[in-house]
């Protein structure tokens, strides 16, 4: 079995932010980290690895330096990588993104499950899975918490839906995103790491892929942002601080006033 | 391709340069310089003041009349017999939409043995027409005959806009309609306005929530997102009269290769916290495990679901489906009790959307209080059960 993961290296969100005063974004300190549920994809595709025969190759989009999540990867136990990096995919929204990799998935050939992420934690869209399986026309499964290989050609999965649980069986190929239930990710190991380290990555680029240009990237893509800007601060706050009797008195008495529902 | 700077307008102010995460502007003397290090982001745009930046345009797609697309659809979400809530969230924020256009807003309803109540329930809520599809195959979601139905309606129909909740259900299978139809899609709009061109704004926050970005689907239709739960009003609108229009589509749009094997609903009621309207959560600051039920005892009281932070949760106090955040679910209610959590950002992420919050924290430094419209600065072990008795004695004076 061939498991293709589809990772991205995203800001570390937390430190993202709009400077109040300037209104200018800081980028001060913004590290880049492999988005957190691209971490429990590869290491849903290592849980797979662990029990039966499976190759497993990871994907990003990105710039150069994008090469530095896929080798965090390679050192987790993922066998191969595969860097598709082009000046033309620069403004790529999800329908662009994901045309991409399905390019590269389509390369790959012999791909029998992909797994995402549930989504990125900076876009925030958990569009580039669905759209992906859409052009790669294979069945898929969102907010996967469980996978079982039922035989090499279909799988049973449960997904987490705001409702409850279901259990669906898809046939393979297929694509499935996934939630933090899968697994904590395994840390990297001595000896992945000295591979991981000299590893030659491969970068595709929109040639290798067969795309045309006006395929990809912003011309690839429909929408596009028109305005970005800190969300408004809440100005309603306010401190109860004091003897536990009165904080409790002006608590009660807020929430009564705001009109919450419960009390 | 490359952010455009407008020689003619840029007055060398230099402010853009320290917006952009790419470092890709540089100030030259007497001009500024875009870097083949753009990633045509849209950061610098909004800031230039002098309207001197601006991105090259996006893709068209085939050719085709955008004009001749009409109406304002909104997906009516069916689940096992009852609509979704935010299906009547956007049929009030569709129908403004829509007056503003001067076109019809419609409900679109898929599932099997389909009740009239709840066709009549829709254009209460302002729906001109009701397409309705009933079928056995769209008894239980499955994407792929959701999608195909509703991508077989677009291409009939031609609607100029498609609304959908951010839900599990919208989040999984609008991307697919997207991609069929070849559109562009905003995901998890907290705002919505339209142009006078008939441009959607569609306003989402980014970054975990720290960045709102408003985004537009300039040269294809039908312009689609899906919309958070309870951030829109629902109104009803009481003598509204519409019809209902009973769509037979091809038995091939009804195809799946998925097979649903069981569906197994929630048991746990408190669990259903992207639903709730009043949520307590409680963090490490409880300290352990059987100080939870004083979490639990507020919550049954004010009738609210429980929450947890992360860091209750890996501690094993609470089972991981109470999670909100980052990881976990993101909630909008309309009261937010977070007790003895710090307020991390991969928390606060998953509930700043709440209308009100209120943070029981002993420390005053915690970063929850950042975010809290009331911040109570008190030990929780001595408030909360102050609190409890407050309004117990409240109830039995006034019942
Ligand atoms: C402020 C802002 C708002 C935006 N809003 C929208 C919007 O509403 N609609 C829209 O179409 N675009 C939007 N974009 C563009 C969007 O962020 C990019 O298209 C992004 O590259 C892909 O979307 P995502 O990060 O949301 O991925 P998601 O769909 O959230 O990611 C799901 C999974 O797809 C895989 N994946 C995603 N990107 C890559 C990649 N580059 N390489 C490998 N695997 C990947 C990962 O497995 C990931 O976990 C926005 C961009 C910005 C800056
Ligand atoms: S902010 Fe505008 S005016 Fe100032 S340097 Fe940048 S492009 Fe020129
Ligand atoms: S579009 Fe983004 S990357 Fe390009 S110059 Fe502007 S801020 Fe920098």
């Amino acid at each position: 079995m061939h498991i293709a993961v589809c990772i991205k290296q995203v800001p570390d969100t937390k430190n993202v932010r709009i400077d109040p005063d300037t209104h200018t974004l800081v980028r001060q300190g913004v590290e880049s980290i492999i988005n957190p549920f691209d971490l429990f994809a590869v290491e849903a595709a290592l849980k797979i690895k662990d029990e039966t025969q499976a190759t497993i190759t990871v994907l990003t989009m990105g710039p150069p330096q994008a090469d530095e999540a896929l080798r965090d990867a390679l050192s987790r136990g993922v066998d191969d990588a595969v860097l598709l990096s082009d000046r033309a995919f620069a403004g790529s929204d999800t329908w662009a993104t994901s045309t991409t990799l399905a390019a590269a998935v389509r390369k790959m050939g012999d791909v029998d499950v992909v797994l995402c992420g549930k989504q990125a934690v900076d876009g925030d869209t958990a569009q580039v899975g669905p759209e992906m399986a859409t052009f790669l026309d294979m069945p898929y499964a969102t907010f996967v918490k469980k996978i079982e290989v039922l035989d090499g050609s279909a799988l049973k999965i449960s997904r987490q839906t705001d409702e409850g649980v279901e259990i669906w069986k898809l046939p393979t190929p297929c694509l499935l995103t996934v939630i933090k239930e899968v697994g904590e990710p395994r840390l990297p190991s001595l000896r992945h790491k000295m591979r991981a380290k000299k590893a030659t990555i491969p970068v595709w680029g929109v040639a290798d892929l067969g795309l045309a240009p006006e395929n990809v990237g912003l011309s690839g893509s429909f929408t596009q942002v028109v305005r970005v800007f800190s969300p408004p601060r809440r100005t309603d706050r306010v401190l109860i601080q004091g003897p536990i009797e009165e904080q409790v008195e002006q608590l009660f008495r807020h929430l009564k006033e705001s009109k919450v529902p419960g009390l | 391709m490359k952010a455009i700077v407008d020689r003619q307008k840029c007055t060398v102010c230099g402010v853009c340069t320290d917006v952009c995460p790419f470092g890709a502007i540089s100030l030259k003397e007497t001009f500024i310089e875009i870097s083949d290090e753009c990633t045509l982001c849209g950061m610098c745009v909004d800031t230039c003041e002098f309207g001197a930046l601006s991105l090259p345009e996006v893709g068209t797609g085939p050719a085709e009349d955008l004009a001749s697309y009409k109406g304002v659809w909104v997906f009516a979400e069916w689940r096992e017999g009852t609509i979704h809530q935010v299906s009547y969230e956007l049929l009030s924020a569709g129908r403004k939409l829509a007056d503003k256009r001067g076109v019809k807003l419609s409900a679109v309803l898929l599932g099997h043995r389909l009740d009239q109540s709840i066709q009549e329930e829709l254009v209460s809520y302002g729906a001109d027409v009701v397409y309705v599809v009933d079928h056995p195959e769209l008894a239980h979601f499955r994407d792929e005959a959701y999608s195909k139905a509703v991508v077989e309606l677009i291409r009939q129909k031609k609607p100029e806009i498609l609304l959908a909740g951010a839900t599990s259900m919208g989040r999984s299978f609008i991307p697919r309609v997207a991609a069929l139809v070849k559109t562009g899609l905003t995901a998890d709009c907290t705002e919505l306005d339209i142009s006078e061109e008939g441009l959607m704004l569609q306003t989402r926050p980014a970054f975990g929530g720290n960045i709102m970005a408003t985004i537009v689907c300039p040269n294809r239709r039908p312009q689609m997102a899906t919309v958070r739960p309870k951030v829109m009003r629902p109104e009803k609108m009481k003598d509204h009269q519409g019809r209902v229009e009973r769509m037979a589509l091809p038995e091939e749009c009804f195809k799946s290769r998925v097979e649903v094997l069981q569906v197994i609903p929630e048991q746990d009621q408190t669990a259903k916290l992207t639903e709730a309207d009043i949520i307590v959560s409680g963090g490490r600051g409880l300290r352990k495990s059987e100080n939870f039920s004083i979490i639990e005892e507020l919550a049954q009281l004010i009738k609210g679901a429980v929450g947890a932070s992360r860091g209750a949760v890996e501690e094993g106090w609470i089972a991981p489906s109470h999670q909100v955040g980052q990881t976990g679910r993101t909630v909008a209610p309309t009261l937010y009790m977070a007790v003895g959590i710090a307020g991390a950002i991969q928390h606060v992420v998953g509930m700043q959307g709440s209308k009100v919050i209120v943070a029981v924290n002993k420390d005053p430094q915690a970063p929850i209080f950042d975010v809290a419209t009331y911040g109570v600065v008190a030990d929780l072990f001595e408030f909360m059960p102050a609190f409890i008795r407050k309004i117990k004695q409240e109830r039995g004076e006034s019942s």
